[in-house]
């Protein structure tokens, strides 16, 4: 049974155990439009809560994608190198970027959980 | 977030909503960046069947007076004495160094006969109160009309003809940049052949009253989808044509941004325009940089701003426009590199994220333009 959580930069990382699978929400998939590249860390990195951990580029701009939590990279979904239109297919399902070895579960407790990030997103506009 | 501007709204407004327009602020207007479809979709549509924008943003004058096709020579680079009735030329208003303070659509309306030139003039959304006030200043002898209350259609794409010939069959046969004046439930609609995209196609001025319902006509017709802000910037850099305060800026002259081809032999030589000494020289000695057209390595993107660098990483220039080539599946970009690295086939590098990624100067356009050529 895997739990997700949010970040106010529209990340989601689904919980399963000690893995976090990382990715950008269907809002944020939304609101980049088409997605034509993305630039994964490499598997084995440490990537630190916060910090710059992907690139995702629409026709129209880049973004940055940052790590929801702390851990190391133990899979990268390499598909959306040649199939980046799969993040606006299913951004929260196919369309993950990548998975990290939660290095302190206790970060979590930052994160919003769906009912938050849903009650966050009417904040918005 | 505070917003202390106030966004102005073009006529189509309430259409663009209807359709499920993102909007988003652009040069004071509140514009559809792209529809439902979104932009890769909306660029693919206008390359292989008909797209229909809004560019009611821009700016429309007329301008008139005697001598006016010459006298506004005194501004621009272009040939505008040579203009035939009907006919409309690419030009460019130009500082004392040269640089373009923008570029502009000028068409002749008057005809031989009449005592006095008249122009029609379509100039940037983001410059158009600058230029106006410019030219009002430089050439107050003549009469400059702001057409505040029109709007500005484009239907581009390869079937745009057959869509505009069903309601306008007098458009089938319009040679590539030439105007006709029609008349629309009474009011005059100028129908120019010409556009942003590379593909034959018109442009449609008509009272702002009139806008929404001719949108609608031309929406009806299965072959053509409303396009957005978005896709019209990515197919004018597959058509490698500029946009003003990016690829062109008063910093930029018409020869360094290989834009030669607009200006005659008779402007070039004769001179009479701001800057003619600087371009005269360039046009000797050949430009020190040059605008040029990048196919970046792999799949990134590269964006406005990133360095261009040579083989050795010595740093030759800049990019002035980068986006993802939807009909090449591939990231494309434009920019100014020094002269000695402007030949097509030359290897530079593009910064990226603290890396360099390979590139290569091509030819422009990226993707080949299909402007209508009459029968003769």
């Amino acid at each position: 049974m895997s739990t997700v959580y949010f970040t106010k930069d529209h990340e989601y990382i689904s919980v399963d155990g000690d893995i976090g699978t990382i990715g950008i929400t269907d809002h944020a998939q939304q609101a980049l439009g088409d997605v034509v590249f993305v630039e994964l860390p490499k598997a084995g990195a440490t990537l630190a809560r916060g910090k710059e951990a992907a690139v995702v580029e629409s026709v129209k701009a880049a973004s940055d994608v940052y790590a929801a939590a702390s851990g190391e990279v133990v899979a990268v979904n390499t598909a959306l190198e040649g199939a980046p239109g799969m993040i606006n297919e299913d951004a929260q399902g196919r369309g993950w970027f990548f998975k990290v070895k939660l290095a302190d579960k206790a970060e979590l407790a930052n994160l919003m959980d769906a009912a938050a990030y849903e009650a966050f997103l009417k904040t918005l506009d | 977030m505070p917003e202390s501007k106030v966004l102005q709204n073009t006529p189509l407004h309430a259409l663009h909503l209807r359709l499920g327009a993102r909007m988003v602020p652009f040069a004071g207007y509140d514009m559809p960046v792209h529809y439902r479809d979104g932009i890769l979709k909306e660029h693919l549509h206008t390359r292989a069947a008909a797209g229909l924008f809004d560019v009611s943003h821009m700016g429309q004058a007329l301008l008139s007076g005697r001598h006016a096709l010459m006298r506004l020579e005194a501004l621009v680079p272009g040939d505008l004495q040579r203009l035939k009735p009907g006919q409309m030329r690419y030009t460019q208003l130009l500082n004392a160094e040269a640089g373009i303070l923008d570029d502009l659509m000028v068409t002749r309306l008057s005809s031989a006969d009449e005592p006095e030139d008249r122009m029609f003039l379509v100039v940037n959304a983001a410059n158009k109160a600058a230029d106006f006030a410019h030219i009002t200043a430089q050439l107050p002898e003549l009469d400059l009309l702001v057409m505040r209350d029109r709007a500005l259609l484009a239907l581009q794409g390869p079937a745009a003809a057959e869509v505009m010939a069903a309601l306008f069959p007098a458009s089938a046969t319009m040679p590539f940049l030439s105007m006709r004046r029609e008349t629309l439930d009474g009011a005059p609609v100028y129908f120019s052949r010409c556009g942003y995209t590379g593909e034959d196609g018109f442009e449609i001025s008509l009272v702002s009253d009139a806008a929404a319902g001719f949108a609608e006509a031309l929406l009806a017709h299965p072959k053509v989808a409303a396009i957005g802000l978005g896709a019209r910037d990515s197919l004018r850099l597959e058509a490698g044509l500029c946009l003003h305060g990016h690829d062109i800026t008063p910093q930029t002259t018409p020869l360094e941004a290989h834009l030669g081809w607009s200006i005659s032999r008779r402007r070039m030589e004769g001179g009479g325009f701001p800057g003619d000494a600087v371009l005269q020289a360039q046009h000797a000695q050949g430009p020190r940089r040059l605008r040029v057209g990048i196919r970046p390595e792999g799949r990134a993107p590269v964006r406005e701003g990133a360095i261009i660098a040579d083989g050795a990483g010595r740093e030759i220039g800049i990019v002035t426009s980068g986006g993802f080539s939807p009909s090449l599946n591939a990231p494309i970009a434009m920019g100014y590199v020094a002269s000695a690295h402007a030949a097509a086939g030359t290897a530079i590098q593009l910064a990226l994220r603290g890396q360099m990624v390979p590139a290569q100067v091509v030819g422009l356009p990226f993707v080949p333009t299909r402007y209508f050529r009459s029968p003769s």
